[in-house]
């Protein structure tokens, strides 16, 4: 096994799966001759040609409903949205369309289409190159959401998510892309959707987290396991379907429970899982469900002390751990 | 057909194509003096950025003539608001910020007249300057300018509305949207496309299949007009044309051709997707020396008033950056204000 960058990975498992069946096709802002803005797509221009690699007019919502309309024809799509901030124009494709193309044919179609989505902050990005927009389509019923943290499982995820026979909106932490790297194996291997992991094991706390933060939750317990707190590390990996199971049997095994995201706090995924929590393993808690999430602003502001002001850190989530377990 | 707009010609200019236009020897001077700083400005920025001083830029470099030539007409003309896009960084410094104001916009510091360090350098607005741009998604702008022209109209204003987007974001539909409402409504707005060719690598060709943006205005029921962006006369002309079209009749589209001649922003490498010669040649239309040329040709500007004017814009920007270095990032604490308005 290589050791490789999240950016790798999920160039990787995009290379494998266009080798593997000649219906997948890219397309996208820059994807062509360069490679993506992120790289995500280096060399394919030169690999598969321009009919695979489309470099797309400056139009997300067409981006989007071509490879919709693709999708319908049995073509498997991945359409990359340069920065999650611009995906709002295909806002209609996906939300208004794409989720309801099979139950609205009564199963007659299906959508085998992948949206990838760089999304996240921590960059200097600012209000309009850092947004979360993933709990706009964990909203959404009939789109599955997929927030993979490290390079084995974006890559392993995106080949599952490219062979499903849904929409699935597929949203790459770009701070991670060069920052996260891990062992990625060079053969083929899919993780399914709607599996999450216990990246780390632990008895005392349980945390709950996906994307980024899954990293500096890590670093949180790491610190932590010195002042004798144990903390378990959940990473959801896949947000919609939601693995209710794995969540539940962690905090019914440490009876408390953070849940940490960079997205807004007022309905972000975390408020669903608090909920899922509270219905599904009451009994089994020994203090209040605790969140730990973006502020009630529109993303985190370009300035740096503003920025760290919105970010949830490792400090902060080590702050929020040692309360629960001292409760 | 788009119709093609020239400035008058040299021969039949000489020596006053300015004065045609309305510029007095001071005036064409002092504008040529803010290209000198701003170009200064934009390659300290550019250095900045290097060294991790500044987290981001788009240059406007190869675009200021157009810049520079419409904010001259609208200035002239005195009731023009501006919907510009991120690569009008020469207009939106020529309409009168002072070079720490811009130091502390690319710094995200306090004091950022646009968004006072909440966005990207020079987004939100500058209201005294008449100016706004919120956002950085591409062509999001043009709806909300047509809509602010449809107010003037509403309110029995004579101001004009001037709409700055690239060809790339000419594709976004709500651009089709846009005016296809101020056609139907005779909204008095000009729509400036600066038209570089390329949108951060995707060249002109795979944009569209046509070969003006401007053709399509037709469709629209109104008239496109393709201006030589490299020049400033050109650009100035057109534009006082354009707004006394769109004051007495409604739209009308002005598609500037410039050339882009740094990387998309500091973040892009052209080198992957742009011939090698292709910047060196567009360079040698760049409107800091045609317009030097220019004036120099008129008696103007001497060498030596030239290298005084280089000397004291590098003096002023390193005074600027020097400042917006020293001072504070926004406070903390300030993260929630302004969610609501009171
Ligand atoms: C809606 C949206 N999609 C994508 C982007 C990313 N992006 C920023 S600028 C740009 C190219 C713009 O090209 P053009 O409109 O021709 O203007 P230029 O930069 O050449 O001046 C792209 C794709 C964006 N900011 N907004």
């Amino acid at each position: 096994m290589a050791v490789k960058s999240v950016i790798e990975a999920v160039r990787e498992g995009m290379f494998e799966e266009m080798c593997r069946d000649p219906d997948v096709f890219l397309l996208g802002e820059d994807v062509g001759p360069r490679g993506g803005v992120f790289l995500a797509s280096q060399g394919f221009y030169e690999e598969f040609g321009r009919d695979r690699i489309i470099d797309t007019p400056l139009a997300e919502a067409s981006i989007v409903g071509i490879a919709l309309g693709a999708a319908y024809k049995g073509m498997r799509p991945i359409a990359e949205i340069q920065f999650s901030d611009f995906i709002w124009p295909a806002a209609n494709q996906l939300i208004g369309e794409a989720g309801r193309v099979c139950y609205g044919t009564n199963g007659n179609l299906s959508v085998p289409l992948v949206v990838r989505v760089p999304y996240g902050g921590g960059i200097r990005g600012g209000l309009f190159h850092s947004q979360n927009v993933e709990s706009y389509f964990f909203h959404t019923p009939g789109l599955k959401v997929v927030a993979p943290s490290t390079p084995f499982d974006a890559k392993g995820l995106l080949k599952s998510a490219i062979r499903d026979n849904n929409p699935v909106v597929f949203v790459e932490h770009k701070k991670t892309y060069r920052m996260v790297r891990g062992e990625v194996p060079d053969d083929d291997y899919v993780l399914p959707l709607g599996v999450a992991d216990v990246k780390r094991a632990g008895s005392g706390v349980t945390v709950v987290s996906y994307g980024l933060m899954v990293h500096y939750c890590l670093e949180a317990a790491e610190a932590l396991s010195g002042e004798g707190v144990d903390v378990e590390v959940v990473d959801l990996r896949t947000l919609k379907p939601l693995d209710v199971d794995t969540i539940l049997d962690s905090v019914r095994k440490t009876g408390r429970v953070l849940i940490v995201h960079e997205d807004n706090i007022t309905g972000g995924v975390g408020a669903e899982v608090a909920a899922r929590i509270a219905s599904g393993a009451f009994d089994y808690l020994d203090a209040p469900i605790g969140r730990l999430c973006g502020p009630d602003v529109p993303t985190m502001p370009f300035a740096s002390s503003l920025e760290e002001a919105y970010m949830p850190s490792t400090e902060s989530i080590a702050s929020e751990l040692r309360n629960l377990a001292a409760y | 057909m788009a119709r093609v707009s020239r400035a008058p010609s040299t021969e039949t200019a000489l020596p006053t194509k300015h004065k045609q236009l309305g510029l007095s020897d001071d005036e064409i001077l002092g504008i040529y003096n803010k290209l000198v700083l701003i170009r200064a400005i934009e390659e300290r920025i550019w250095a900045l950025n290097r060294q991790g001083k500044v987290p981001i830029a788009a240059s406007s470099q190869g675009h200021e003539a157009a810049q520079l030539g419409s904010l001259t007409a609208a200035q002239k003309d005195g009731s023009c608001f501006l919907f510009p896009y991120y690569r009008d960084v020469a207009l939106k410094i020529a309409v009168g910020l002072e070079p720490e104001q811009v130091m502390r916009s690319f710094m995200g510091k306090v004091g950022d007249p646009y968004s006072g360090g909440r966005q990207f350098p020079f987004q939100g607005a500058d209201l005294p300057h008449k100016i706004i741009q919120i956002s950085n998604v591409v062509s999001a702008g043009v709806t909300q300018a047509t809509g602010y022209a449809l107010a003037g109209k509403l309110k029995h204003e004579e101001t004009v509305v001037l709409c700055y987007f690239g060809e790339g974001g000419s594709s976004q539909g709500e651009v089709h949207e846009a005016m296809n409402f101020a056609g139907v409504h005779n909204l008095p707005i000009v729509y400036i496309c600066e038209n570089n060719r390329y949108a951060i690598s995707v060249p002109q060709n795979r944009q569209m299949a046509v070969g003006n943006v401007a053709d399509r205005a037709e469709s629209y029921g109104f008239r496109g007009v393709v201006v030589d962006g490299m020049d400033f006369f050109a650009s100035l002309q057109a534009t006082s044309d354009a707004i006394l079209h769109a004051r007495s009749q409604g739209p009308i589209l002005l598609e500037m051709k410039v050339e882009r001649f740094m990387p998309h922003t500091t973040d892009d490498d052209d080198r992957r997707y742009r011939p090698s010669n292709e910047v060196e040649t567009a360079r040698q239309q760049d409107p800091v020396l045609t317009i030097a040329d220019y004036l120099k040709v008129h008696g103007i500007l001497t060498d030596e008033q030239l290298d005084s004017m280089r000397n004291e814009a590098q003096e002023k920007v390193d005074e600027a950056t020097d400042s917006a270095e020293a001072a504070p990032p926004p406070d903390a604490s300030t993260i929630h204000d302004h969610l609501f308005a009171s």
